[in-house]
């Protein structure tokens, strides 16, 4: 262990244990399998100009430059100009770049997870118009398939491939769910045979913001609209996301594919979890091998397109002046840049945006997987400090955001700073102030 | 043969073999691993996309406002070097008269004594760009040999140049050899080091801008 900028050795499960060489051989074959055209041309385009660091939060926090995030994926640069590279006979040949090393995977774990959100910041500041973090995607990958995903991912995308829920509950998911709606006093659809609309929930509102899965349930129910969640199907994480375990991923969002299927929904609905959206609404098909036959809208999304056609009317919110986080994930990552700020205009709410916001927000600090990681806990919080002084700027009393991980992040730094803004979520606000047809307000 | 025979005669046929052999495999060595498809449900047309990548192209030209006040001045001191070389390459007369015998048409220069000047200048932007390689505890890392010889390949030729018309240091003829001798060692070089991205920069831009754009997400 180390302090918050400094070398780390390998956290992993026992069950993760690996020769030096298996960890090589098994990051090789990932990367062989992945490296297609487009990462090689990635790869082959960089100019090592190095400013890329300075989108990145952790780099910009500490001044340290092994946060660069082309260097994240320096050992895939160097094992491609060696192995796959036009000119890799060459470089073999005359020894001029070395082959990866276990140790220098080992190092790079701090690098890959700990030390990257995912975000995708960086990708938009590359002169060369390089997207670094799909780079980084598969770098993790690679990762995986070397036994180096930190123990708390590898764990927790192991229970879920196994189970549907990334850890143990005292409950089921399920039972927590019913439950969720007794107490809420709305229904909760669950295991319907069919439905227009699939469901899903993140664990995160489950065990943390159960009102989040209540509002959700009221939403659907105020709308009218034929939905369900599915026992077999109901986490919208993916864990296998976070890990860098494609097959896993794969597996996890087979769940919910195939639920959604077999209930014959015309969309399944992503909660407000912001990785979910970029599992299954940017990568899910490519894994499932063909387009899915069902669309995938983020909640914002859909609650935007009724606000449009008429169907959804919205009482005016008295939140004050008013600021709203991006979760990376929706809207750099995956173009939801406009619903939330529908549902928040047709909420009347007075909205001060941050210095940094939209596609070029800064990430809560604990996505991709970073929350989980108990190490990584000193830097993301150096990290955070960026933001919540982004935050405070705007000189807004309430702050809204449409993912609860990211919600979870800043609960978590509300607690470690002793700082005084709660988040709250946009989906729970729009279900509070629904307007009955009929009603007047 | 002589040393300038030698260097604008074989040596430089060699190099422009190299330099055109080189840049072709570079692009299809890659090209010709698979290209996986995208099967997620695009937010925009495909035309909407290219579109989306064509804008990246210019867009990414300089620093989005909300980085600007980070890398503006890093890539301003990038850009004007680059100013510097394309005005020297491409409007000094002895250049033109020689690209014109390679693509058969001319264009009008600029006066020898403002290429000098220019050449002046650009070297000296070579050398804070050197500085700032060397001092910038990012760039430090990322640097390699690749950064460090292409650097002194470009800045040998920019340097041979100014002696060359100059006449410092050397008969002219033996110093116009030695400023032809480096372009071929820059010609010999340049598809196997970061010189390429000179052919890779829009085309890169253009792939990442798309598919960012057919997400509907900002590039």
């Amino acid at each position: 262990m180390s302090d918050a900028t400094g070398a780390f050795a390998a956290d992993i499960a026992p069950e993760q244990a690996k020769t030096p060489e298996d960890r090589v051989a098994g990051a090789m074959r990932s990367f062989a399998q992945e490296v297609g055209a487009l990462s090689a041309f990635r790869l082959e385009s960089c100019i090592h100009c190095g400013i890329c660091a300075d989108a990145c939060h952790f780099y910009i926090a500490t001044e340290d430059p092994q946060y660069t995030p082309i260097w994240k994926v320096e050992p895939f640069k160097q094992a491609y100009k060696r192995e796959a590279s036009p000119f890799a006979p060459l470089y073999r040949a005359l020894g001029l770049k070395r082959k990866v090393t276990a140790d220098q995977l080992v190092q790079w774990q701090h690098l890959l997870f700990d030390s990257c959100n995912m975000c995708g910041r960086c990708s938009l500041i590359c002169p060369m118009g390089i997207d670094v973090a799909a780079l980084i995607e598969q770098a993790r990958h690679a990762m995986f398939e070397a036994g180096l995903a930190p123990k708390e991912l590898y764990q927790k995308a192991a229970h879920q491939r196994s189970t549907g829920q990334p850890e143990v509950s005292a409950e089921p998911y399920r039972a927590q769910l019913l439950a969720i709606g007794k107490r809420f006093g709305v229904e909760v659809p669950l295991d319907k045979p069919e439905a227009d609309v699939m469901l899903c929930v993140p664990r995160t509102d489950i065990e943390h913001y159960p009102s989040a899965v209540a509002a959700l349930a009221r939403v659907m129910q105020h709308l009218g609209i034929s939905s369900t969640f599915r026992s077999d199907g109901l986490v919208a994480e993916n864990y296998g996301y976070y890990a860098g375990g494609q097959s896993w991923q794969r597996e996890i969002s087979l769940r919910l594919i195939e639920q959604a299927i077999s209930v014959k929904a015309k969309t399944l609905l992503v909660p407000e979890c912001g990785h979910a959206y970029t599992a299954l609404r940017w990568e899910a098909a490519d894994l499932y091998g063909k387009p899915l036959p069902f669309n995938v809208r983020h909640v914002t999304e859909f609650l935007a397109d009724e606000l449009q056609a008429g169907r959804l009317k919205l009482a005016q919110a008295a939140t004050g002046k008013t600021t709203f986080h991006d979760p990376c994930q929706l809207v750099r990552k995956g173009g939801v840049n406009e619903a939330p700020r529908a549902l928040m205009k047709a909420l009347g709410i007075d909205l001060h945006e941050m210095k940094n916001h939209g596609g070029f927000s800064f990430c809560c600090g604990g996505g991709g997987g970073v929350l989980d990681i108990e190490r990584a806990a000193p830097l993301r919080y150096r990290t955070m400090e960026n933001k919540l002084r982004e935050i405070d700027d705007t000189g807004a009393g309430t702050f809204l955001t449409s993912c609860s991980d990211c919600r979870r992040t800043f609960d978590d730094a509300k607690a470690h700073f002793s700082w005084n803004k709660t988040p709250h979520s946009l989906l729970e606000l729009v279900a509070n102030n629904l307007i009955s047809a009929g009603s007047r307000t | 043969m002589d040393l300038l025979g030698f260097a604008r005669g074989p040596a430089l046929k060699v190099a422009l073999a190299i330099f055109c052999v080189g840049v072709v495999w570079r692009f299809v060595g890659f090209a010709l691993l698979r290209l996986r498809r995208d099967l997620n449900k695009p937010r925009v047309s495909l035309l909407g996309s290219w579109a989306g990548g064509l804008v990246t192209v210019g867009s990414r030209s300089w620093p989005h406002p909300e980085f600007i006040g980070r890398t503006g001045a890093g890539e301003a001191l990038g850009y004007s070097y680059h100013i510097g070389l394309f005005i020297v390459v491409l409007l000094f007369e002895p250049h033109i008269v020689f690209l014109g015998s390679l693509f058969g048409f001319t264009w009008p220069g600029l006066p020898s004594s403002l290429i000098t000047l220019i050449s002046v200048l650009t070297l000296t932007l070579f050398l804070a760009v050197l500085f700032r390689r060397v001092t910038n505890p990012v760039l430090r890392m990322l640097s390699n040999f690749d950064d460090y010889f292409s650097w002194f390949i470009t800045a040998l030729v920019l340097v041979t140049g100014l002696a060359a018309t100059a006449h410092i240091g050397a008969p002219y003829e033996k110093l116009l050899a030695w400023h032809i001798l480096s372009v071929d060692g820059l010609l010999v070089w340049f598809p196997f080091g970061k010189l390429m991205h000179a052919f890779y920069i829009f085309p890169s831009r253009a792939v990442n801008g798309a598919l960012l754009a057919r997400k509907g997400a900002v590039s």
